[in-house]
C-alpha cells in the first residue's frame, strides 16, 4: 500500500514538473505542438490516400523515412555507449550523464519506431509483428530481429530511467544490485540495435552499395559522432538552465572520444571510396551518383558534398585540442558532425543505395513535401518526449 | 494454447466484441484487419474469407467474380524460359499480363518489365532502357529482355518478410498474401529483379476491363500499401491453363511446363537448349530461365 502511495506522489510530482515552467518553456512547447499538430494532419493525408503521397517509388522503394530511422536508432545507440567512458572515467555527474543519455535514447527509439510506423504501407497491420498474435518471421527476417532489438532496448531504457527517477523521487539510493546490472546490459544492446539495423541493409546482397563488410562498423562509428554531439549540446543547456553542475572536463572528454570516432569513421568512408573506384566495377554507380551524378541526375550531389565538408570541418575542429576545448568551437564542431552524419545516414545510404535500380534505372528521388512535414511532425514528438523527459526528472535529481 | 484455433477467436473478442455493438461480431471480424495468415487458415476460415471476397468484389465490380484458392498439384514444378532471339519487345505480354492479372491501371502496375538492350553492350542492365517504344520494335541494333518474377528456389524476398505474407508454395511459386503483407518493401530492397511492386496508391481497375476468375494467392483486386508480382498466373497454372503471358506472345518465345515431366516443353529447352539464369551470382536459383533459340 505505501508503494501505490509513493507511485501516486511520483506520478503527481512528474505532473506538476511538467506544467510549471518560464515563458521560453512554453514558447518552446507551443512550437513543438504546432509542428506536431502539422506532420498529424499531413499523416492522415497520406493514410488516406497511400504513400502515392511521398516520392517514394517501386524503383526507390525506401527514403527519407527510412534515413531518419537509421540516424535515429544510431543516436539512440551511442546515447547509452557513453555510458562506458562515464564509467571508466569514473565521472562525478555519471549519474546525470547516464539519466540523460537513457533519455535521449528513449526519445530518439520512439522517433524511430514512429518512421517506421508512416513507412509502411498497412499501419494497421503492425500487430503481424507481434508474436503470438501475429508471425515474427525469425530467423530470416532481419526486419524482425530489428524489432526485436528495439524493442527490447525501449523497454530497458524506460526501466531503468523510471526505477533511477522513482528511487530518487523517494529519496532512497537506487539498489546498486538492480541498476548496474541493468546499465551493463544497456550498453552491449546499444550497440546491437546498431548493428541489427546496419544488418537490415548489409543483408540485401542485390544492393551493392549496402552489401559491404564494414557497413556495421561504419554505422558504430558514425553514431559514437552524432549521438555525443547532442548530448555535449544538452549538457551545456542543463547548466545554463539548472542547478546542474557539469564540469568542463566531462564534456571534454567526451570531446575527446568523438575526435577518434570521427577518425575512424572518415577512414571507413575512405576505404569504402577507395575500393569502388580503384576497383571500377558497375557497383562503382552507386558511388557516382551519389558524388559526381549520373547521367544527368545529380539531385544529391551538393547534399554528399555538404556532408563530407561538415564531416572533414568538424574532424579537423576536433583533431585540434585547443579548438575542441573552447566552448565555442566545440559547439561549432558539434553542429558540423550532426550536419555531416544526419545526410550521409539519412539520405547518403539509402537513396544512392537504390539508385540505380537493381534493372539499372534511374529514379531521381527526392522528398515530398508531405514526406517532410510528417518527419518534422516526428521529431517534433521525439523532442517534446525529450522536454518532458528532462523537465521531470531535473527536479527530483536535484532534489527540489 | 494452440495458436490455429485461438488467434482469431482472440481477436474476435479483444477487438471484434468491441465493435459488435455496432457491426456485429462476426462481419466486423470477417474484414481483413482481423484476417489471419493466409497459412494458418482453418479450411472452414477458407470457405468463409472467400465467399466474403466473392460477394465483396461482385458487388464492387458489378458481375460474377470468384476468389479460388486451388492448392498447388502434387508432382508439379513450374518452370519457364524465354527466348530472346525470338523477342521483338512488342510488350503484348505486358498487356496481357495487366489484363489477366487485374493490375493498377491508375496508378500503373506492370509485373513484367521489357528492357531494350544494345547488341553491342549484351546483356547489360545498366545501358538497358524499359521506356522504350514499342510502335518501333524491333529496331537494329537492339534487343529485348523481358524480366518478371523469376520464381527463385532460393528467394531473397521469402527470408526478408518480417511477417512471412511471402513463401514459396510446393509447385515452386512465390506468392504473397495480399491481406496479411504490412507494406514495409523489405522484399522490394531484397529483389535483385524488381519484380515485386507495390500499392503506392489505391489501385484502380475498369469494371468492364476486370478478370472475374480469380485466385487468392494471384490475380484476385488488391488493396493499396501492399506489394504484389508475377505469380506465373497461378489462377490459370493449377487449371492446365498457360500463364497469358505464354498465351499472348505472338512470336512463341515464352515456354512454360512441369519441370518434374520429362515430356514437358520445359524440360525440352533445358535439355536440347543452352539456357542461362539473371544474376547467377546472387545464388537465388530462378525456375525462370533464358536462352538464345
Amino acid at each position: 500500500m505505501i508503494i501505490l502511495g509513493q507511485i501516486a506522489a511520483f506520478i503527481v510530482q512528474c505532473g506538476r514538473s511538467v506544467l510549471q515552467g518560464r515563458t521560453l518553456y512554453w514558447a518552446w512547447l507551443g512550437f513543438l505542438a504546432v509542428i506536431i499538430t502539422l506532420g498529424i494532419v499531413t499523416y492522415i493525408h497520406q493514410f488516406n490516400v497511400g504513400l502515392i503521397s511521398t516520392r517514394m517509388r517501386d524503383q526507390v522503394s525506401w527514403g527519407f523515412y527510412i534515413g531518419n530511422f537509421t540516424f535515429l536508432v544510431g543516436v539512440a545507440a551511442a546515447a547509452v555507449m557513453l555510458v562506458i567512458p562515464a564509467y571508466v572515467y569514473n565521472w562525478k555527474p555519471i549519474k546525470e550523464v547516464v539519466i540523460l543519455g537513457e533519455m535521449l535514447a528513449i526519445s530518439a527509439i520512439v522517433m524511430a519506431e514512429l518512421f517506421v510506423t508512416v513507412d509502411v504501407g498497412r499501419p494497421d497491420r503492425l500487430w503481424h509483428l507481434i508474436p503470438g498474435l501475429g508471425t515474427l518471421n525469425l530467423p530470416t527476417s532481419l526486419l524482425a530481429w530489428d524489432v526485436v532489438a528495439l524493442s527490447f532496448y525501449l523497454l530497458l531504457n524506460v526501466a531503468i530511467v523510471t526505477y533511477m527517477l522513482f528511487s530518487l523521487h523517494r529519496g532512497v539510493k537506487p539498489n546498486m544490485a538492480v541498476f548496474v546490472p541493468l546499465v551493463l546490459i544497456s550498453i552491449p544492446a546499444a550497440i546491437c540495435i546498431h548493428t541489427v539495423t546496419a544488418f537490415l541493409y548489409n543483408g540485401f546482397p542485390a544492393r551493392e552499395f549496402w552489401n559491404s563488410a564494414i557497413l556495421a562498423p561504419r554505422f558504430l562509428a558514425s553514431a559514437f559522432c552524432s549521438g555525443p554531439a547532442v548530448l555535449v549540446v544538452l549538457m551545456q543547456s542543463l547548466r545554463k538552465f539548472t542547478r546542474f553542475d557539469i564540469p568542463n572536463e566531462a564534456i571534454f572528454k567526451i570531446a575527446e572520444l568523438m575526435a577518434y570516432a570521427m577518425f575512424v569513421n572518415l577512414f571507413l568512408l575512405g576505404a569504402e571510396v577507395f575500393k569502388e573506384y580503384y576497383s571500377d566495377t558497375e557497383h562503382l554507380n552507386h558511388m557516382l551518383y551519389m558524388f559526381t551524378g549520373l547521367e544527368g541526375s545529380t539531385a544529391i550531389v551538393p547534399w554528399m558534398w555538404i556532408s563530407v565538408f561538415c564531416s572533414v570541418a568538424a574532424f579537423a575542429i576536433f583533431l585540434i585540442p585547443g579548438a575542441r576545448t573552447n566552448i565555442p568551437t566545440l559547439n561549432i564542431g558539434c553542429v558540423l558532425i550532426f550536419i555531416g552524419v544526419y545526410l550521409e545516414k539519412g539520405m547518403g545510404l539509402v537513396i544512392p543505395g537504390m539508385t540505380p535500380d537493381t534493372l539499372g534505372e534511374i529514379y531521381e528521388y527526392s522528398p515530398s513535401g508531405s514526406e517532410l512535414l510528417i518527419s518534422l511532425g516526428i521529431l517534433g514528438l521525439g523532442s517534446l518526449i525529450m522536454t518532458l523527459l528532462v523537465k521531470i526528472s531535473i527536479p527530483i535529481m536535484l532534489d527540489e | 494454447m494452440s495458436r490455429d484455433v485461438t488467434r482469431r477467436q482472440f481477436l474476435c473478442i479483444v477487438a471484434g466484441c468491441a465493435a459488435a455493438a455496432a457491426t456485429g461480431c462476426s462481419d466486423f471480424t470477417h474484414t481483413a484487419l482481423f484476417r489471419d495468415n493466409f497459412r494458418d487458415l482453418s479450411p472452414a476460415e477458407l470457405k468463409d474469407i472467400l465467399a466474403d471476397l466473392e460477394k465483396k468484389h461482385s458487388a464492387t465490380y458489378g458481375k460474377q467474380v470468384t476468389v479460388g484458392a486451388t492448392p498447388a498439384l502434387d508432382g508439379v514444378e513450374f518452370g519457364y524460359a524465354l527466348d530472346l532471339s525470338r523477342c521483338i519487345g512488342c510488350r503484348r505480354c505486358v498487356r496481357g499480363c495487366v489484363e489477366e492479372n487485374n493490375q493498377s491501371r491508375d496508378p500503373q502496375v506492370q509485373w513484367i518489365r521489357v528492357l531494350e538492350m544494345d547488341s553491342e553492350h549484351g546483356i547489360n542492365l545498366e545501358h538497358s532502357d524499359p521506356y522504350y517504344d514499342a510502335e518501333k520494335v524491333p529496331e537494329d541494333g537492339k534487343f529485348y529482355m523481358p524480366i518478371a518474377c523469376q520464381q527463385c528456389r532460393n528467394a531473397p524476398c521469402v527470408k526478408s518478410c518480417p511477417v512471412g505474407a511471402t513463401w514459396q508454395e510446393p509447385d515452386g511459386i512465390v506468392v504473397i498474401d495480399y491481406d496479411w503483407c504490412i507494406g514495409c518493401r523489405c522484399c522490394m530492397a531484397s529483389c535483385p529483379y524488381g519484380a515485386r511492386h507495390f500499392n503506392w496508391g489505391r489501385p484502380s481497375i475498369p469494371a468492364d476491363d476486370m478478370n472475374p476468375a480469380t485466385h487468392y494467392l494471384g490475380n484476385r483486386p488488391r488493396p493499396k500499401g501492399v506489394v504484389e508480382k508475377c505469380t506465373f498466373c497461378v489462377q490459370r497454372v493449377r487449371k492446365g491453363l498457360y500463364p497469358k503471358c505464354v498465351e499472348v506472345c505472338p512470336v512463341g518465345a515464352r515456354k512454360f511446363g512441369n519441370l518434374l515431366d520429362p515430356n514437358s516443353e520445359i524440360r525440352y529447352v533445358l535439355d536440347n537448349k543452352r539456357v542461362v539464369v539473371l544474376k547467377s551470382e546472387q545464388n537465388t536459383q530462378p525456375r525462370f530461365y533464358y536462352f538464345f533459340g
